[in-house]
């Protein structure tokens, strides 16, 4: 029971290694069997974190599961789980069935692809389950690999430039978050995350010369963290990869990309600049929230006036990923659950968006929204699910994203009012583009002459989209099993940081 | 004297061979033997490395203080050796091909090596400059190797004039060190300074030194000679010259800094943050517009060296182990790199036009995975080795306190990734129809797969050289 997360972590691996050694030929049967592969493997890796979640004690804020074995001496192999990252270590394993389902349909390179996705839940786990910050950097880097070639190979027709965009700006984030992780390091004699959460990093204010440095070291510290989570997340200006890597990955690609990689920048946040860097998050506040009012409202217009339905969502998700900066930095209990709830459910919510966008697209191969319309006549099912989540990212009652939205600016309003009455109108502005794209692509008449015979969603895509769905609104009504998981977690940081 | 012999088994096994073996070459006409001089010398340098292993070590100097053996030494040698004969073994095949295949490459290979045994081994200011001139004069040779070749003999040419230049650079600062303190042996130096007045004349010998070597090892400014000279050189030489030398002047390099002038480490720190952030600026930027793989690896050996000298920069026991586990891995890396290179073919020709590689991998799944884990490795890609030993300079670094030398180092690495990134993207993703027919050897796939297999084993424990490390380092700092 000890390695049990050392098993999720690697299992996938696993079946990446029997997929590639064992799984010959490259005819359509043993592009079929590789599918199954996969699919078995993340749904067992899926069960195995569900049963990891049962034994999980959420009335306790310690790391539990805890592994640890020396790896180059000094920094070692460390893992552990609290309530924070065991909630995202569910939403990564459930999503990868959803995922692999997903892209049944695929047919360049289909080993390869899957080797891809399976290398890649490796390391999204990774990075939510280390407690080593140079492992978490590992996990956190090597994830561009896969990413890289996943836009790259199976990308639309600008995917080189979009692949490349994303590399780098994630590995010019992420470096000087290594240089800030050594810092750390030669500072505090350690590299465990455990230990580093409990350690006191300067904060008197010095001069690097001649300019004066609020909060001493942390502010330094900081800024390294914050250069890689911001991009991640991604936080206006350094957002402008994200529409690039979602139009032109593809559909599954582009689901994992909003369900789980963007996730790891909010997972940093909480995880390192708010506890460790206390004093500076402090002095930084303001500055995050102008950043976030501006990606909420700024990126809603932007998404007003796209024509492209995954550009759209891309922009929205910049948007509600506005959120989860504005709840994290408001450092009060309210604020923080919003923002880690906002996180989960914009895994949902954005995930089936790609996969409902996905839908036409494997239909028409086109994501023009005005290649669309009246497509309620043929495909009542499809109109359904769309419409249910088009109301989930606006935010409505009912639905899981209006509990991280409402939370996230109730922890606001205690800080700065101005602040969580300007995030409010990027809740109207979604309505707006939301409410738009259905109206365009869902209502009115079918006069599209290639729109006529399309088939309304299939029993595979049923299965995708309807967890998902049921989920965004089961948790919208009760949303508790989500937020008891880690609000100890979030109690006990907030108490010991005060 | 006699006694001292016994320290010099290798060496003067290497070099009776090679006399022996030119001699006998003279007067045999049988193509048997002479096809097979790449393999006989490469057995005689793995013979040559076993009794280096063998070697007794001795902390103090032997043969009046001319020449040294100790981990250090055994280290390095016992890792060049290795390294050249499997060298000389991947360039049968190409030498084959282009109807180079005469005795006088290993020969010239053989001594080569043995200059650079001597420069590794070398507790003198004389026995350095021999060793650097023996390795050199080799070189120089052999970069020029395709008489027939425009490209081959203009690199020759340029690599001599530069360094002859060199060479006067070396001497004139050996004489002016040999002037202020009345010695040319290194421990002798060593103490010389660190109780006489640090006068003029030696921080300016210090500084011809530091910049002959500099030459040698290509480091910026010195550097300009090293893609011409990649380029035009026929690629076995060039795989040569990207790994050996930089391993002999690596470590001779380490040597005179801690053994010579290791009571001036103030002086000689800001020189090395210099050479270390201006290479890794050109080599970074150097090799956005090339397109030729050979001229890219010249720029990025130019990259590697700039991060290597971090460690150096940091002039602390763990900065140099990060050093030394630097140009291990550099050369794993570089090993395998050129395994692949050497069959890059069309239409029986060799090419080095990365645009070539597209859709290499539609054919080749395995092989093309294998380089692009190297050229991720050699970007720094995590958890990679060349991530590994990149972490280890740039802690040693900032343990030292230069953190904005990591930084620089942080911000081209990014730029550095670009373009092992656009190979990668030819390999995988480009649409041209113009492509490569490269039929690899099992012993040159063989090469390529255990470089890729040592890189990602490598995370787990550095393949186990870091206590080696360690201890060489320390035999080093006395």
């Amino acid at each position: 029971m000890n390695y049990i997360l050392s098993l999720i972590t690697f299992l996938p691996l696993l079946g990446a290694v029997i997929i590639g050694l064992f799984v010959q030929g490259s005819d359509a049967q043993s592009s079929e069997n590789a599918k199954r592969v996969s699919l078995v493997t993340s749904i067992i890796v899926f069960l195995l974190s569900l049963v990891m979640f049962s034994e999980f004690d959420k009335n306790s804020s310690d790391f539990q599961f805890v592994e640890e074995f020396l790896w180059l001496g000094f920094f070692n192999y460390k893992l552990g789980v609290d309530g924070i990252s065991v909630i995202l270590i569910l939403l990564t394993t459930g999503m990868m069935p959803l995922v692999f389902l997903s892209s049944w349909t695929t047919n360049k390179r289909v080993k390869e692809y899957l080797i891809s996705f399976l290398i890649l839940e490796t390391l999204m786990v990774g990075v939510f389950v280390s407690l080593d910050i140079f492992l978490f950097y590992v996990f956190f880097e090597a994830g561009l690999i896969p990413m890289f070639l996943i836009i790259g190979i199976w990308g639309g027709k600008e995917r080189v430039f979009a692949s490349f965009k994303f590399f780098l700006y994630t590995l010019l984030g992420s470096i000087l978050m290594l240089i800030a992780m050594i810092i750390m390091w030669d500072v505090s004699g350690t590299t465990d995350i455990t230990k580093l959460l409990n350690y006191e990093f300067e904060s008197e204010p010095f001069y690097i010369l001649g300019v004066y440095i609020p909060s001493g070291i942390q502010t330094l510290l900081w800024l390294g963290f914050f250069a890689s989570f911001a991009v991640k997340l991604p936080m206006f200006p350094v957002h402008t990869w994200l529409p690039d890597a979602h139009v032109q990955a593809p559909t599954s690609g582009s689901v994992l990309l909003a369900a789980i990689l963007l996730k790891m920048g909010g997972y940093g946040f909480i995880r390192f600049s708010i506890p460790m860097f206390y004093d500076a998050s402090l002095y930084f506040q303001s500055f995050i929230f102008i950043l976030s009012v501006i990606a909420i409202i700024y990126t809603s217009l932007v998404a007003l006036v796209q024509t492209d339905m995954k550009k759209l969502i891309a922009y929205s998700s910049v948007a509600h990923m506005g959120f989860v900066t504005i709840g994290l930095f408001s450092l009060n209990q309210q604020g923080i659950d919003g923002a880690i709830f906002q996180m989960v459910s914009h895994g949902f919510i954005s995930a089936a968006l790609f996969l409902v966008v996905g839908v036409v697209y494997e239909r028409t191969h086109t994501r023009e929204i005005l290649a669309f319309g009246g497509l309620i006549k043929r495909m009542p099912n499809y109109a359904m699910v769309f419409m249910v989540l088009t109301l989930a990212n606006v935010g409505l009652p009912g639905t899981s994203g209006f509990i991280g939205e409402f939370l996230s600016l109730v922890g606001v309003f205690q800080v700065e009012p101005l602040y969580a009455i300007l995030g409010a109108l990027g809740v109207i502005l979604s309505a707006c583009y939301g409410l738009l794209l259905y109206k365009k692509v869902i209502l009115g008449e079918l006069i599209k002459e290639n729109l006529k015979r399309i088939n309304d969603i299939s029993l595979r895509e049923k299965f995708c989209l309807y967890p998902l769905v049921l989920l965004i609104i089961f948790f919208g009504i009760y949303p508790k099993p989500i937020l008891e998981t880690y609000s100890t977690t979030v109690a006990d940081y907030l108490k010991m940081l005060n | 004297m006699s006694e001292n012999l016994k320290y010099l088994t290798p060496e003067l096994f290497l070099v009776i061979f090679n006399l022996s073996f030119l001699c006998v070459m003279l007067f045999v006409k049988s193509p048997m033997v002479m096809s097979n001089g790449n393999k006989i010398s490469a057995l005689v340098l793995i013979i040559t490395a076993v009794l280096v292993y063998f070697n007794p070590v001795k902390a103090d100097p032997i043969i009046k203080g001319f020449y040294t053996s100790n981990e250090f030494t055994a280290f390095f040698k016992m890792l060049i050796l290795f390294l050249s004969s499997v060298i000389l073994y991947l360039s049968d095949s190409y030498l084959k091909k282009n109807d180079l295949l005469k005795y006088e490459f290993p020969i010239l290979i053989n001594f080569s090596v043995f200059g650079m045994l001597v420069v590794i081994s070398s507790n003198d200011l004389m026995a350095l400059y021999l060793g650097i001139e023996i390795q050199s004069l080799s070189l120089y040779i052999i970069a020029a190797y395709r008489r027939d070749n425009l490209k081959s003999t203009e690199a020759g040419l340029k690599y001599f004039i530069l360094g002859a230049l060199s060479s006067g650079l070396l001497l004139y600062g050996i004489s002016l060190v040999y002037g202020t303190t009345g010695s040319t042996q290194f421990h002798t130096i060593y103490s010389a300074i660190m109780y006489t007045d640090r006068t003029l004349g030696l921080q300016v010998g210090m500084v011809f030194l530091l910049s002959a070597i500099a030459f040698k090892f290509a480091a910026f400014p010195f550097h300009m000679w090293t893609p011409d000279v990649y380029d035009g050189s026929p690629t076995p030489v060039t795989a040569f010259m990207a790994i050996v030398p930089k391993l002999a002047i690596g470590a001779i390099l380490a040597k005179v800094l801690f053994d010579v002038f290791g009571g001036i480490s103030d002086k000689w720190q800001m020189v090395l943050v210099f050479l270390s952030g201006g290479s890794m600026i050109i080599g970074s930027f150097g090799a956005i517009a090339q397109s030729n793989i050979k001229r890219i690896l010249g720029y990025s050996s130019i990259g590697h060296v700039g991060f290597a000298l971090m460690g150096l920069a940091a002039v602390s026991p763990e900065g140099l182990s990060g050093f030394i586990i630097y140009l291990f891995l550099y050369s794993i890396m570089m090993l395998g790199i050129f395994a692949f290179i050497l069959n890059m073919e069309k239409d029986g020709v060799l090419v080095t036009d990365i645009y070539l590689l597209a859709k290499y991998s539609e054919n080749n799944p395995a092989t093309s995975f294998a380089f692009s884990l190297i050229l991720f490795s050699l970007a720094g890609i995590p958890p990679l080795a060349g991530f590994i030993c990149k972490l280890y300079v740039m802690m040693a670094i900032i343990n030292s306190g230069l953190v904005y030398l990591a930084l620089v180092g942080a911000i081209v690495s990014v730029i550095g990734a670009f373009y092992y990134l656009r190979i990668v993207y030819i390999v995988y993703f480009s649409e041209s129809d113009d492509k490569i027919d490269a039929y690899i050897p099992a012993g040159h796939l063989f090469v390529l797969f255990l470089s890729s297999t040592a890189i990602v084993v490598g995370t787990y424990n550095l393949l186990g050289i870091e206590p080696l490390t360690r201890a060489a380092a320390e035999s080093l700092l006395y």
